[in-house]
């Protein structure tokens, strides 16, 4: 590991002006991604500037009926808490999926929605990686890809983003409020993360020196009937292969509401508007739901290894709402 | 012979080092503090094969801390082959392969100088994919240890035309890693004219001499010191290269050094799975008599060095038929040496044979149980010989009223909810072998007794198992003896490998503690003429693996609800430590059925898979309820404990058992391993 300098942040401000007045520095919340890459070589940071006592660490009631969630909070107190829990399962199902009991009492809602991708080229520094070194190439193409995406991919990289969290906050329509030297901002989680394109290094359109500080989720009502669904071949303490992310709003037997996101399938959380405007309206049952994820999933384009992706994301989407209908 | 009265052996005795391992202060190799120790980094090759042209050491040579790099240029001569000659050229055999390492005062800076040094190759075209019609396979001198590679008797191919019934499918497994939790690690030390290693591995005396000899050092003058080990399964069987090259950096700088080998380079430096394509031929009357057994293997060797797995060699005693034929063909590769992991030769060939004879059964409308037992020989197919013991047809039995096997339904036919209900069987059985070794035993004045054996414990509880033989044969309590293990200087012995650690080692203590029942205040005990004086049986432990497998309807995840075990080890000597051990083998059975496969990629021509969240190995949501129970068995042609060894007869067979029954549960034969939804998923009916 290369020698770094370790700072405590006072406030965000002075956060976001050390890290824009040094360029290899970053932000230091859990560090259960950062410190790991650090270890392998892949991320070389100069300084890092420990953010988890300034970012916010409580979850608080917002005006609309919506929580704000400090991004400094970690996943296992966002997921035990109770108006999570009752009002946005699929937020607390989301966490509970994701990384073991110990990873989780350290990682934090801002990081969790920051870590990089798990492809194994990425994460291996002998070896060739656009997002890793720009120009080196997309080994994994050709390669082992069968975790990797199958929608919105490039010829530079077919990465999938990891985190289950952001899967569930980009179903519910969440934003994340950033701090920076330019000033605040608002993006919405969709908007966060980004298509790999002929630029993989960048994950989202944060700047380097841009903070979250925290994670706004709107007031969702329907969103009570909402669940979690990680497809992984291991039973716990895995990535997904495909996840689902659904909260379903039915009156007699048609859907008035729906919210769905997918991951594991692309670059980013994959918010299926198509499969949402395909079900609006129509009659709550299996054929409906099968044909709003044929909807969505047209768009795939799967690699030689990972077109399995698709059936599978299929079943598990309309497992996924068949179970939110009991 | 008569079976001694026993107290100790046949206890649940809990780890005699428990406490203190779970207290940390069991030291195992790297923890040894030792003063003036320096750390080695370990540069890996990012070639498959071709010549380094130059190394450019100066950028690590400038970080603060850094003492040296060593290299292909200054590591001196080895004597060692294969794998053990490190640094001794620049050719590079394969990617990840030992190209150097840097020493310095702190592993910090050692590691951050690693990525500093700078390797220029003259690349070559590599080949490192392994097929069954690879122009480079050949038929080896010998498969592993020393078995004929190819057998046949019979006309295999006429009987194949003739049976009735007939079963010909190519079943593959993948190249997997042992990914002990303790990282291979050692600690050399140049003193009074000799080397001390702390060195985690299987067998401290054969560790020394293989050492030595790498180095071209009188055996007498190493010493091998390993008290505790955090899982081998074989991998640490033998010196890995990383040994050797903590010796030559500690001779380079002039201080102790220690070298850890990282996770990620455990992939490439401690040995693996051949990756196997195994094609098999049953035939069969309509009642399900085997006719003819053809087993024919293609796997994978190295450039470096010939290692060639005995898939095939369990297949020629496990049934019985009258025309057979099993072969072995190897292709050497751009990649690292194969080696020993848990069950060699027997785990992924009982995969296969333990597939194939479920087809079979379904084949001839038979329950698979029933086909076994229609086979079952008289006496070993292979030799002729009798069994000292062959009770695979108890366990069978045993194990199917205890599961419940009559629960078994059609396949495709049992449901619950959104998952597929499904029950398989596979047969199990491992050598039952022993080695010479030696032992000492000395009574001491406070009335305790201390025994000295160069054993290893690698978390199996060798230790306490020795203790409680050790009591009984001195006919003294459990606390009066104390047992030291893991040091080359107390002489030689058999290392912790082929399920004969406790079979090889208890026999010496037995004859050093009998030695010392005749009124001797010390022994030495040397089991060497017994062994040479074993009667020419087949000796073999067997086992039964039962599985109930659920798999998502919609999904294809697949689920391990419950797992039995009923196994014919001869007699258990600590039934704790031994239900451990057939629980463990049978969730690493489990982990090879559906999890573990280290990827290869062709273009770049290395391993993809790199740590433990690439390379999955259960956790335990993934073992639900899982057991293990024997059958009383006592078999004094093997040893005078009449016990068998069980470190390996876990995991062989409990793959198979697991793709039965997903075969139960869905209707589709999946022959690939490992089993994963995207092999399943669009082939499930309804």
């Amino acid at each position: 590991m290369e020698p770094f300098r370790y700072e405590r942040a006072a406030d965000t401000a002075s956060a976001v002006a050390t890290v824009d007045a040094s360029p290899g520095a970053k932000f230091l919340a859990g560090g259960t991604n950062l410190v790991d890459l650090m270890r392998l070589g892949v991320e070389r940071p100069g300084v890092l500037v420990d953010v988890t006592r300034v970012a916010g660490d409580t979850i608080e009631d917002a005006d609309d009926g919506g929580l704000r969630i400090g991004a400094a909070v970690r996943n296992s107190d966002l997921a035990a808490d109770l108006r999570v829990r009752t009002r946005y399962p699929v937020l607390a199902e989301a966490l509970l999926s994701g990384a073991s009991g110990q990873l989780r009492n350290l990682a934090t809602t801002g990081g969790n929605l920051l870590q990089r991708t798990r492809c194994a080229y990425f994460q291996d520094v002998t070896k060739p990686c656009n997002k890793r070194e720009p120009g080196t190439g997309c080994p994994a193409r050709d390669g082992d890809h069968r975790n990797l995406a199958v929608i919105g991919h490039s010829k530079q990289c077919v990465a999938t983003h990891p985190s289950d969290l952001a899967v569930a906050l980009a179903a519910l329509d969440a934003t994340v409020q950033v701090v920076g030297p330019a000033g605040d901002r608002a993006i919405p989680v969709v908007d966060l993360h980004r298509l790999p394109e002929n630029t993989p290094e960048r994950d989202t359109i944060l700047e380097r020196d841009e903070l979250i500080v925290a994670v706004a989720v709107p007031s969702l009502a329907f969103a009570e009937r909402s669940a979690y669904r990680k497809v992984r071949e291991r039973a716990s303490f895995s990535f997904a292969l495909v996840s689902v992310a659904a909260a379903l709003d039915v009156s007699d037997g048609v859907v008035r509401g729906v919210r769905i996101a997918l991951g594991g399938l692309a670059h980013k959380p994959w918010r299926a508007f198509a499969a949402e405007d395909a079900l609006r309206g129509e009659p709550a049952n299996a054929a409906a739901f099968a044909v709003a994820a044929d909807a969505e999933l047209a768009q795939a384009e799967p690699l030689r290894d990972n077109a399995y992706k698709i059936p599978l994301a299929k079943a598990a989407l309309v497992q996924t709402l068949l179970g939110l209908l009991q | 012979m008569t079976v001694a009265p026993s107290r100790a052996i046949g206890a649940p005795i809990d780890r005699i080092e428990g406490a203190e391992k779970v207290a940390g202060k069991a030291l195992y190799s790297y923890e040894h503090d030792v003063e003036g120790a320096v750390y080695a980094a370990i540069v890996t090759s990012t070639i498959a094969k071709g010549e380094i042209r130059a190394i450019d050491a100066a950028e690590a040579l400038g970080v603060p801390g850094v003492l040296a790099v060593l290299t292909h240029e200054n590591a001196g001569t080895v004597e060692g082959e294969g794998e053990l000659a490190v640094l001794q050229s620049p050719r590079v055999a394969y990617r990840g392969q030992i190209v150097g390492a840097v020493i310095a005062e702190t592993l910090e800076a050692a590691r951050e100088a690693e990525r500093l040094v700078r390797i220029d190759y003259d690349v070559e075209e590599h080949d490192v994919v392994l097929r069954a019609d690879h122009p480079g396979l050949y038929k080896p001198d010998k498969v592993n240890p020393s078995f004929p590679t190819d057998t046949e008797e019979g006309d295999i191919d006429h009987a194949l035309t003739e049976a009735g019934v007939m079963v010909d499918e190519t079943y593959r497994t993948p190249a997997e890693h042992n990914n002990a939790m303790e990282p291979h690690a050692t600690i050399a030390i140049w003193e009074n004219g000799g080397l001390t290693l702390y060195d985690s591995n299987q067998g401290a005396f054969r560790a020394r001499q293989t050492i030595a000899d790498a180095l071209g050092l009188p055996h007498e003058s190493v010493r091998v010191i390993s008290h505790h080990v955090g899982g081998g399964f074989g991998s640490k069987g033998l010196p890995r290269p990383h040994a050797v090259l903590a010796a030559l950096a500690a001779r380079l700088v002039g201080r102790p050094v220690k070298v850890a080998v990282t996770r990620q380079q455990m992939f490439t430096l401690t040995g693996y799975r051949t990756p196997t394509i195994q094609h098999l031929r049953l035939g069969a009357q309509a009642d399900g008599t085997l006719t003819a057994i053809a087993h024919d293997v293609f796997e994978q060797t190295s450039t470096v060095a010939e290692f060639a797995e005995q898939t095939a060699v369990v297949t020629r005693m496990m049934y019985a038929a009258p025309n057979r034929r099993t072969s072995h063909r190897v292709v050497a590769l751009n990649v690292p040496t194969p080696s020993w992991m848990r069950a060699p030769g027997e785990c992924p060939g009982m995969f296969a044979l333990e597939s194939a004879m479920d087809e079979l059964a379904i084949a001839c409308d038979l329950d698979p149980i029933d086909l076994r037992i229609r086979n079952e020989p008289e006496i070993d197919p292979e030799s002729g010989n009798r069994f000292s013991t062959r009770n695979l047809v108890a366990c069978l039995r045993e194990g199917a009223e205890r599961f419940g096997w009559s629960e078994r339904a059609a396949p495709g036919s049992r449901r619950h909810g959104h998952w597929l209900v499904g029950l398989g069987v596979a047969s199990s059985t491992y050598p039952a072998r022993r080695a010479p070794s030696t032992a000492y035993a000395r009574a001491e004045e406070d009335g305790t007794y201390t025994i000295r054996i160069a054993a290893a414990d690698i978390g199996t509880g060798a230790r306490t198992v020795l203790t409680q033989i050790a009591a009984d044969a001195l006919e003294v309590p459990l606390d009066s003896v104390h047992v030291e293990i893991g040091d080359s200087d107390f002489g030689q012995a058999m290392l912790a490998g082929g399920s004969m650690g406790t079979s090889s080692w208890g026999a010496a203590v037995v004859k050093a503690c009998r030695e010392l029942r005749t009124g001797k205040d010390e022994a030495h005990a040397d089991t060497s003429v017994d062994v040479d004086a074993d009667e020419p049986l087949a000796k073999h432990a067997y086992g039964a693996q039962f599985v109930e497998v659920r798999v998502n309807a919609d999904t294809c995840e697949i689920r391990v609800p419950r797992v039995l075990g009923v196994f014919a080890c001869g007699r258990i000597i600590n039934p704790k430590t031994a239900r451990s051990q057939f629980l463990g083998g049978m969730t690493m059975g489990i982990s090879m059925a559906l999890f573990e496969e280290t990827v290869i990629d062709p273009a770049i021509g290395g391993f993809v898979t790199q740590d433990l969240a690439s390379y999955h190995v259960p956790v335990n949501a993934d073992i639900e309820e899982i057991e293990a129970t024997w059958i009383d068995e006592v078999d004094l042609h093997v040893n005078p404990m009449g016990a068998k060894g069980i470190g390996e007869i876990g995991i062989v067979g409990t793959a198979a058992a697991v793709a039965n029954a997903v075969y139960n549960a869905t209707g589709v034969r999946v022959r690939d391993l490992p089993i994963r939804p995207d092999r399943l998923i669009g082939k499930l009916s309804g």
